[in-house]
């Protein structure tokens, strides 16, 4: 026999949680070999019963599979493209040369004192990868579709997975903020520790977003038409081109029940050195958190049936 | 003994034409949810207005730690649905199942495969999809390549491999795979024949290291051969459930009414896919017999019909032969016909017709198993027991011997006997 007896004693046997030992397996007779069975079911199966559990704990047991679907994304994205990885440099620089050539330039729209084409690149950064997390997450399921029926998994990891790769490519875009930083000669200050936190808050937001979307997604594919528009609208609601103080401050209250208006003027105040709006942060985070729990219990909800009709 | 796995009263329901009608616009639900409460009070039962089907009905049973079963039954009989509700990919409409252990569903090979990565990283993502650990791919995964016989090719994209390479690195990520509980669809459909026997083999072994192995199957031998007990499943529920053999020769028996010929009109609904549907299968008797007199000795020929809907497409058809104890007796194919063999089908609508010799099958009842093949490779359309026949002893061939010829086939071969030196000095020793 060509296998090898058994796997006790590695990590799957570790993490294993329930008292199950396994027989080694010796002869190569039929014998019912005596298992130590769980008194409880291991899996239940059953109809659902409407709004259920998140079972973060099945998420938990999967988490490799999150880190294997996002390192496929990675390693696939750029594969039999000329320019490779250059895309995720091209993208945000030259939407940030021809902003600040029309919108900096001749439109002559403000930006709080700091330089027009760090200004605009500062708030494309995280602008450009909220949108792609949203558009590839919202298209990750009906992608996925050999693999929603044909494998068990928390469904949750496609659309996870779809944003986590999106990191690279904002690290890799973050390397010519770095640069242009430099070469407008901005000090960093303390502010500065605050970039993570806003960063994990994109991610939040964008998982929200697009979880929900890719669940909708499965059952009406509108929403593949609808992405790019709603992304594209999106974008002119945040200040992404201008800052919020182009508004008038009677209206700009508005602006802030954009999440991302918080989010990208935080950016901005940690990059340079800025007093940060706590308000309109705080609202962002609360959107936020609300955003990613309704979705992540519609999506459990919606789940269910995505095999029979995806 | 404790069961392992426990199914109670687990039924499934299908919307009819939920296939076809995929998913919905959100215009169309709109417009059901307008329309729907109208229609509610037009008519009082409260029926929904779309019909529905149930792909399993109160299909009960348990399963002994350790025990191979194996799901049979016609194609549409519920078994891919059973599997997918007890690898919790669809839920059961109503009902209850539990496990008492990890199970590992085996749907498909190479489910996940991405052509872009390369045969060792598709390892990592196949084997993660399927639940596996990575330190355990790791261990494993020597093991693997060797069993894929893929060393050279590792490096690879899995996109340049032959179907053939792609199949046994898929079957050996999959055979790797050491849960409790395997549910395994029928993944030995595709494949060449050495590869099926390759796959059979694990399979075997992965029964007797006491691990519990539902298998769908329409290899009724592959069934008897790995299964002790056998559940037999006609439109969602079960007719018998019992020991591999019984279970086996009675699902035979009731599939053997003969069907000499089967026609489909309308190319939307014949049975295919979107490259292929059939349109005809027919047995013709050559000598102006009946079918009912079809003899060891009669030729006749098998005809198909078939739609080819996708332009330049190779292809060919393969044909099965099984016996009435399930065993095949012959796969052939038109390998040596000229003329399209090897060449791309237009469009439209082709016969194919294979003639089989008097003189070569036993008597008995026979299937026939239809493949459509594309680039010499690839399976991309099944249909079981398409036409059912039977085969009468002749007379003349008969002779003196009332009993049953054994053997799978029955050829009439040439034999020649001579007498090499007349001795009649050995007649004397008789007395």
């Amino acid at each position: 026999m060509d296998i090898i007896p058994s796997n006790i004693g590695s990590s799957l046997e570790a993490t294993h949680s329930h008292p199950q030992t396994r027989p080694i397996a010796n002869e190569a007779t039929h014998s019912r070999q005596e298992h130590l069975l769980p008194d409880k079911p291991l899996v239940t199966i059953e109809p659902g019963k409407g709004w259920g559990s998140l079972e973060l704990r099945d998420l938990w047991t999967y988490r490799e599979l999150l880190y294997f679907l996002t390192w496929r994304d990675v390693k696939v994205r750029y594969k039999q493209t000329a320019l490779g990885v250059a895309w995720a440099i091209i993208q945000p620089l030259v939407t940030m040369l021809i902003f600040t050539l029309f919108f900096g330039r001749l439109a002559g729209v403000p930006s709080d004192n700091i330089p027009y084409p760090i200004f605009a690149y500062a708030g494309l950064l995280p602008w450009t990868f909220f949108s792609n997390a949203i558009s590839n997450s919202g298209n990750s399921l009906v992608g996925s579709a050999n693999l929603i029926t044909k494998v068990y998994f928390p469904r949750m990891i496609i659309p996870g997975a779809a944003v986590l790769a999106g990191l690279v490519d904002f690290a890799i875009a973050f390397v010519i903020l770095v640069l242009l930083m430099i070469y407008y000669g901005v000090i960093v200050t303390w502010t500065v520790l605050m970039f993570p936190v806003l960063l994990l808050l994109t991610a939040l937001l964008g998982l929200g977003v697009g979880m929900w979307l890719s669940a909708l997604n499965v059952k009406y594919r509108d929403v593949r038409f609808a992405l790019p528009f709603i992304i594209q609208l999106w974008m002119f609601v945040s200040p992404v081109i201008y800052p919020a103080s182009f508004l008038p401050p009677q209206v700009r209250w508005l602006l802030w029940l954009n999440p991302m208006t918080g989010i990208i003027e935080g950016y901005r105040s940690s990059l340079f050195g800025r007093q940060f709006n706590w308000t309109a942060l705080a609202a962002s985070t609360v959107i936020t958190l609300a955003a990613l729990i309704y979705s992540s219990f519609t999506f459990r909800r919606m789940e269910k049936t995505f095999a029979d009709i995806i | 003994m404790k069961p392992i796995v426990r199914v109670d009263k687990v039924s499934k329901q299908y919307r009819i034409g939920a296939r076809e009608a995929r998913y919905g616009t959100l215009r169309d639900s709109i417009a059901e949810a307008v329309r729907a409460p109208l229609e509610r009070l037009r008519r009082r039962n409260g029926k929904r207005n779309y019909e529905t089907i149930w792909a399993l009905k109160d299909v009960s049973f348990e399963v002994a730690p350790g025990e191979v079963i194996g799901v049979i039954g016609r194609n549409g009989a519920g078994k891919s649905t059973l599997l997918k509700v007890l690898s919790r990919i669809t839920e059961p409409t109503t009902g209850r199942a539990e496990l008492y252990g990890r199970v590992a569903s085996l749907l498909e090979v190479g489910t996940g495969f991405h052509p872009e990565l390369t045969g060792r990283e598709n390892i990592y993502l196949n084997g993660a999809i399927l639940g596996m650990r990575k330190a355990e791919i790791n261990s494993k995964f020597d093991e693997i390549v060797a069993f894929a016989e893929l060393e050279k090719f590792l490096d690879t994209p899995v996109k340049r491999y032959s179907s053939g390479m792609y199949m046994r690195l898929a079957f050996a990520v999959a055979s790797h795979l050491e849960p409790e509980i395997l549910v395994v669809d029928e993944v030995l459909a595709v494949g060449d024949a050495q590869f099926q026997k390759k796959c059979l083999g694990k399979m075997g072994d992965v029964a007797r290291k006491g691990r519990t192995v539902l298998f769908v199957s329409h290899n009724m031998t592959a069934v008897q051969n790995l299964c002790q007990r056998a559940v037999w499943l006609k439109e969602g529920e079960i007719v018998e459930d019992g020991s591999a053999g019984r279970v086996v020769a009675s699902y035979l028996k009731a599939n053997s009414v003969p069907a000499h010929e089967q026609i489909w009109e309308d190319p939307t609904t014949a049975p295919g896919n979107e490259s292929v549907r059939l349109r005809r299968a027919s047995i013709k008797p050559l000598k102006q017999e009946s079918f009912d007199m079809l003899t060891v000795r009669s030729p006749f020929d098998l005809e198909f019909e078939f739609w080819n809907l996708q332009p330049n497409a190779r292809l060919n058809l393969s044909i099965v032969l099984y016996n009435e104890e399930g065993a095949p007796v012959f796969n052939t194919g038109p390998a040596d016909e000229p003329k399209w063999h090897g060449h791309p089908f237009p469009a439209g609508l082709f016969r194919s017709v294979c003639h089989v010799p008097g003189n070569l099958l036993n008597d008995g009842t026979y299937r026939i198993q239809l493949h459509v093949v594309r680039d010499e490779s690839v399976v991309i359309f099944r249909l079981d027991d398409l036409l059912v026949f039977e085969i009468h002893e002749s007379v003349e061939r008969r002779g003196a011997w009332f009993g049953k010829w054994i053997g799978a086939v029955r050829p009439s071969l040439p034999w020649s006997t001579e007498l090499i030196e007349a001795d009649t000095a050995l007649v004397g020793d008789e007395d």
